[in-house]
């Protein structure tokens, strides 16, 4: 993965003002906004368009949830980094969340900042 | 129901003032509703509580209360969709902590958003009501649990 050149990142939330949140709060962490989900399915589609490289990803979506559609994006694209983004602060959710594929786990609800050192960390982690 | 219950679903409504907010509500004193059913402001996110306890919990708030919160979120979108979104993160982060408190003795819905005044009581007509006011800067919404 190029370290250089901006990372390609998506957003999939059922909410929109959290879509938002995280969208304006991305450009800390140098990261090119490519479009945003509002539940799995749609995530699934609008991945193999724009292949973004680094995901937020809620878990409580209609249609498919964020479990189930980080199972089916490391299919598509192994390498990809996933950051779950939950207000399900339980370790069962994140520990099934890692063992499908995820990279990283943030609770909801969260500061900038804390958005911005879970992104950071997680692109730390990829580059390690 | 417990106070170790109780202070789960006040701590999942506060620490989302608290963190997203980055503004600390303060709880006013509960209540218990004997008679009818607890009050309902514009917006209201709804979990359904079944397993171990069965029942309603929800946060309801006003429209000028949740348009300050999403100012503080950055939003300036202050649409009514917005508004139902918001409500419904609130009833999300009080959902989440109760999982993680609670257990899978708990079985918790995914939230549900209404505006307005529904048509039929949203808490059961024979269980009593706990309301606990949440207070944030001049607004005041209401966490109601309802718990066999």
């Amino acid at each position: 993965m190029n370290a250089v050149a901006p990372l390609k990142l998506m957003i999939v939330d059922d909410s929109n003002i959290m879509r938002r949140k995280i969208e304006r709060s991305h450009q800390c962490a140098r990261l090119q906004f490519v479009g945003s989900a509002g539940n799995g399915k749609q995530a699934v589609e609008l991945f193999r368009r724009t292949e973004p490289d680094v995901v937020t990803m809620d878990i409580t979506m209609p249609e498919m949830d964020g479990i189930e559609c980080v199972e089916q994006l490391v299919q598509i694209k192994p390498d990809v980094l996933i950051l779950v983004v939950s207000a399900l602060a339980d370790k069962a959710t994140a520990i099934e969340a890692m063992k499908r594929g995820a990279n990283g786990f943030l609770c909801k609800p969260f500061s900038d900042r804390q958005l911005t050192d879970a992104l950071d960390e997680l692109l730390r982690g990829a580059r390690a | 129901m417990t106070k170790v219950e109780l202070e789960t679903f006040v701590e999942g409504t506060t620490h989302y003032f608290q963190i997203a907010a980055n503004q600390p509500a303060s709880v006013g004193s509960p209540y218990l509703v004997n008679e009818g059913a607890p009050g309902i402001q514009e917006y209201t996110g709804i979990i359904t509580i079944g397993g171990k306890r069965k029942g309603i919990v929800y946060f309801t708030a006003s429209r000028p209360m949740l348009t300050v919160l999403l100012m503080r979120l950055g939003e300036t979108d202050m649409t009514h969709e917005n508004m139902c979104d918001l409500v419904g993160e609130v009833a999300n982060q009080i959902s989440g902590s109760a999982r993680r408190d609670f257990g899978r003795e708990f079985m918790i819905s995914v939230p549900r958003v209404i505006s307005g005044a529904p048509e039929h009581a949203v808490t059961p007509a024979n269980v009593r009501s706990f309301v606990i006011p949440i207070n944030w800067r001049s607004h005041s919404a209401q966490l109601v649990v309802c718990l066999e």
